[in-house]
């Protein structure tokens, strides 16, 4: 390093010198945050995506690196949202990414006083099982002599946060079980 | 709106720079009102007052818009000669049936003709329709059957039984002097907003109303938006750019949850789900519940379709097309009663889906005693949420109501996947479906929601494979053969959008609605969304730039119905088919091309010409004459007056809250008549209200709400810690003369009781509420924002602890937003002792279990 690079690295001398008299942008600024880039910039790509929170549906920007994502911004081509987001919206790298976030099967048994951990292949066979067997306790041929054809021994309620592709399926399915009880956040 | 959806906000700012004046009538000040050109406190529970009053206005004072009114709404209509009003029955109307607690709504039809809704309880005629359809068959007769032929009409709006003179009679009260009484709202407030509405109506102007739920969680709900439709098609503002009435709903795709809907009372499409009916077929389904006239003439050919959808092969004109199949309903099952058949042992397994009951439903006790009565609960979230832990750390535990040992509820805990790990289409509020990509693969156990229920009904197939009981063909016989991609087996979420879509008999892809059979040629999973992947494309993932397009951006997204993006809009055009005003120009008709054209595509039958008349036989969309721009109306008209479909009355009428602290000022009739009351347990107990004894002991209400820096039930919030440090407690807001009245310390603690539950939260003194004088006296509201819970990084009670099981009769949602109540300095009870507080509040009010419940 040259003397003259070794000055001009100076911040005093950038803020006398440069066009930052006050020290508050340029002249103050450090090697390392000069070397700084942003998360947009190295990502390996930017998935196109929509807001999960309220119904708006802001377009977002989803940045993956290295398998992993590393930050959503809103996507300005969006005629709806132009890209902005609220606080939830900018916050949806947290709730993606968050460390509140659960990655493991939970169990508790009948009067369990705690977790216990369970395999998902397990988990899904428990749970058809007891889908199975609701269903059978709760079937209705009949309701006062007019046919039903129908279970009420399970219920289900959620989708206003799914895609409708999943609600589909759900209405598709628990429907050919029988249930009726099927609802969501949209009554609530 | 700046509060809840602020992206969505920047263009009421967008046209507030224009010139637009912006008018927020909340009970609380908020950054909507900050920004408002005039803000209305008013008492919570009292909007159909409110607008009721403009109503008049406009009537009274002759500011409707009449050529739109004459031409485009039902109020030349004539109504039968048995039909009474409620200004002639004390606040009722004719029809209703005190002990069965119900309306026959027979004497609301117009005069020699009957119609069926479009949207609402379709069922409620079934049997005279069928009745009726077999007669007609039966005589062989000539003459039209009753539903068909065009109602009798007076365009002069002077016969006194048409719609109009009904109207004007019905809200002849609704005075700026009762609109004061009744809502708190100055007289020269309300004048102001009378004349703000007013003056930017008619051919140059429109007018919007945007709601969101503190308009719909009312035992009357459905009759406050109502009564805003009454309203923007009197001043003509439906149809039209710039008018409308906007929901602004809450999650991503809660649009699209009621479309694909998880209802109990509806199948895609809103198409009913069928009732119980003795020797009910696929025939006598469609001749009850669909309309002659419009699109809903098409009902056979969209169930069909959906049927095959379902059931593929196996669906066929033999076995009407697997009809059959279909679980019928015996009134209402929609959450509330599951909860209840929770309690009683009849529902034993329950899937909650990104939902969370034990935090966001109403009277959230009953929502946990619940799910402690179930063999088993399935929970699929992101963290453990209040709905997944309660068995250990929940309010009962806590109080000793229930003890953890004694719960014999198996709970399985699976980590959902988010956004960004699966694809898939989110419908927003204003009917755009938007898909998002997978960005990267879901880690651990964390699956999509598709993934998970694709597998389940993968499995239960499998198990029941061998079976030959007649209760296991549906499932065996469902199309679930959905191809699967990646190391995870995730269902091809496009696959599915793409059955939604629908197919020809070739498997080609559909690319409208009006191409599906009731042959069972078409398949279709959601008639409405007909389209979305028209041509093998997915339509809902097209993003050119809003830049590159005109101000309606029709090619980003898709919106249903057919990509259009204003609903009725042939109503932008008078019945000639030219622009009211090249000002509000939007849709018209070409005499050159002989069709209709526009800046949005048009929602009319695209080549029927503004003069056509239908021939008296014609049926569906061909019965639509040229000037009927409602096409999914069984006349093709607006309904300021609602001849079918509401189970509450074909006029919006005020009525008092469940609980409330006053008298109706209107009629004898307190509430309304026909809310549907669920039992009063112990825990769901009822208040009295008005001049009953008793009600003094909660002299405030409280209102519930959301904050811009939370979501819903907190689930996806209180979890992250931006967000738990922007809004770190549970609050309530009350005004600085409340808190002298009550001696409430700012920053300091206070708790809230109902006959239900009591709560504590941080006290915040504000003049953000507005205390108001209501029939002579003051009122004190309480603000309770509702996304706290004992769980995640910020943590607090549940505001639906408060809340009671008393409904709209509609739509069976709940009345979280006017609840009488208390409030006291301090904290809450702990333990026991918290229960004996609301036993002794419930005790001083002389509450039973019939408080409240008398119609």
């Amino acid at each position: 390093m040259g003397v003259r690079t070794w000055i001009g690295s100076w911040p005093v001398y950038r803020q006398l010198t440069g066009r930052d008299p006050l020290g508050r942008g340029a002249a103050a600024k450090s090697a390392r945050s000069q070397r700084l880039t942003s998360r947009t910039s190295t990502a390996d790509k930017a998935v196109k995506s929509v807001c999960p929170y309220c119904a708006v549906g802001c377009a977002q920007n989803v940045y993956v690196e290295g398998g992993k994502v590393t930050q959503i911004e809103g996507d300005p081509d969006s005629p709806v949202s132009r890209g902005r987001l609220c606080p939830k919206g900018s916050a949806s790298l947290q709730l993606t990414t968050g460390q509140a976030r659960k990655y493991q099967v939970l169990y508790r048994r009948p009067h369990g006083t705690d977790w216990e951990p369970l395999a998902l292949d397990t988990a899904m066979d428990m749970i058809a099982d007891r889908v199975i067997a609701a269903r059978r306790t709760g079937w209705q041929w009949e309701d006062d002599g007019v046919r039903t054809r129908r279970t009420l021994g399970f219920a289900s309620l959620g989708g206003a946060t799914l895609d409708n592709e999943e609600n589909y399926l759900i209405k598709k399915l628990f429907t050919a079980l029988g249930a009726v009880q099927i609802e969501n956040q949209a009554r609530v | 709106m700046a509060e809840c959806h602020p992206v969505g906000f920047q263009w009421v700012m967008e046209a507030k720079a224009r010139g637009a004046k912006l008018v927020h009538v909340d009970p609380r000040f908020t950054r909507t009102s900050a920004l408002a050109d005039l803000h209305v406190p008013l008492r919570a529970g009292s909007d159909i007052a409110f607008l009721g009053g403009i109503v008049n206005h406009v009537l009274r004072e002759e500011k409707y818009f009449r050529d739109y009114v004459v031409a485009y709404t039902n109020a030349p209509m004539i109504l039968r000669e048995d039909f009474r009003d409620t200004e002639d029955l004390d606040g009722v109307f004719s029809g209703l049936d005190r002990e069965g607690r119900a309306y026959d709504p027979t004497s609301w039809q117009y005069e020699g003709v009957e119609v069926q809704a479009a949207s609402g309880e379709r069922d409620q005629q079934y049997e005279r329709r069928i009745a009726e359809s077999g007669r007609g068959e039966a005589h062989g007769s000539g003459g039209a059957a009753i539903g068909e032929g065009e109602p009798e009409r007076d365009e002069t709006l002077t016969h006194p039984r048409c719609v109009f003179q009904v109207l004007k009679r019905h809200y002849a009260r609704y005075t700026p002097q009762m609109v004061e009484r009744t809502c708190g709202v100055p007289q020269d407030v309300f004048q102001q907003v009378c004349q703000l509405v007013t003056e930017n109506s008619g051919r140059d102007r429109t007018t919007a109303f945007a709601y969101a739920v503190g308009w719909t969680q009312h035992t009357i709900g459905v009759q406050y938006i109502r009564t805003a439709a009454v309203l923007q098609l009197l001043l003509g503002n439906i149809g039209r750019p710039g008018g409308g009435i906007l929901a602004l709903r809450g999650h991503a795709s809660i649009q699209g949850s009621t479309d694909i809907p998880t209802l109990f009372n509806l199948l895609p499409g809103y198409i009913p789900m069928p009732h119980a009916h003795q020797h009910e077929s696929l025939d006598k389904f469609v001749e009850a519940e669909a309309a002659h006239k419009g699109y809903w003439g098409g009902m056979r050919s969209y169930l069909v379709s959906l049927l095959k959808a379902y059931w593929g092969e196996a669906a066929t004109a033999e076995n009407d097309y697997c009809f059959d199949y279909l679980p019928r309903l015996t009134g209402s099952h929609s959450t509330y009663e599951t909860v209840l058949a929770q309690q009683n042992g009849v529902c034993r397994g329950y899937f909650l889906y990104g939902e969370n009951p034990a935090v966001g439903s109403a009277n959230t006790k009953m929502q946990r005693l619940g799910m402690a009565n179930l063999d088993w609960l399935v929970v699929r979230d992101f963290s453990l949420i209040e709905s997944a832990t309660w068995w250990k750390d929940g309010p009962e535990i806590e109080t000793g109501e229930l003890r953890t040992e004694d719960i014999a509820t198996e709970v399985f805990f699976l980590p959902a996947a988010a956004h960004t790990e699966k694809d898939g289409s989110f419908t927003n509020t204003q009917r755009l479906l938007q898909w998002h990509h997978q960005a990267v693969e879901p880690a651990g156990d964390a699956r999509s929601d598709l993934w998970f229920t694709f597998h389940l009904g993968r499995i239960i197939r499998e198990k029941l494979a061998a079976s030959t009981d007649e209760m296991d063909r549906p499932v065996l016989d469902l199309a679930w053969d959905y191809p699967t991609k990646g190391a995870l087996a995730e269902p091809d979420a496009e696959a599915v959008l793409a059955e939604v879509s629908g197919r020809d008999a070739d498997g080609r892809p559909l690319s409208a609605y009006t191409q599906l059979k009731d042959d069972g040629s078409t398949s279709c999973g959601c008639w409405i969304y007909c389209g979305v992947y028209a041509d093998g494309v997915n339509q809902a993932a097209r993003r050119k730039p809003g830049e590159q397009q005109n101000w309606v951006a029709g090619e980003w997204g898709w919106a249903w119905p057919a990509n259009r993006r204003i609903l009725y809009n042939r109503a932008s055009a008078d019945p000639e088919g030219r622009p009211w005003s090249e000002r509000k120009a939007l849709v018209w008709w070409d005499a050159d091309q002989s069709r209709w054209t526009g800046h949005d595509i048009p929602d009319f039958p695209a080549t029927t010409p503004p003069d056509y008349r239908p021939p008296a036989e014609a049926k569906a969309a061909e019965a639509l004459s040229g000037t009927d721009p409602f096409v999914m109306q069984a006349d093709g008209k607006g309904w300021l007056f609602a001849p079918a479909g509401l189970t509450d009355g074909p006029l919006p009428t005020h009525y008092e809250p469940q609980d409330s602290p006053f008298d109706n000022p209107l009629y004898r009739q307190q509430r309304n008549p026909v809310r549907q009351v669920l039992p009063a347990l112990p825990d769901n107990r009822y208040q009295p209200s008005g001049s009953a004894p008793g009600s003094e002991v909660f002299p405030y209400v409280a209102t519930t709400y959301r904050l811009t820096e939370h979501h819903t039930a907190g689930g996806m919030t209180r979890w992250q810690p931006y967000l738990a440090e922007l809004q770190p407690a549970m609050f309530c807001e009350v005004s600085p003369l409340l808190a002298a009245e009550r001696s409430l310390e700012h920053l300091g603690w206070a708790t809230v009781v109902t006959a239900r539950n009591v709560i504590e939260a941080r006290v915040l003194v504000t003049d953000r509420m507005v205390p108001l004088i209501v029939q002579g006296r003051t009122l004190h509201q309480v603000g309770l924002p509702y996304h706290w819970g004992p769980n995640g990084y910020t943590t607090g009670d549940a505001a639906n602890e408060l809340v009671h099981l008393s409904l709209d009769p509609n739509t069976h949602i709940q009345e979280t937003k006017a609840l009488a109540c208390d409030i006291r300095p301090g904290r809450r009870p702990r333990g026991p002792a918290a229960v004996e507080l609301v036993r002794e509040y419930r005790r001083r009010a002389g509450i039973t279990d019939q408080t409240g419940t008398e119609i």
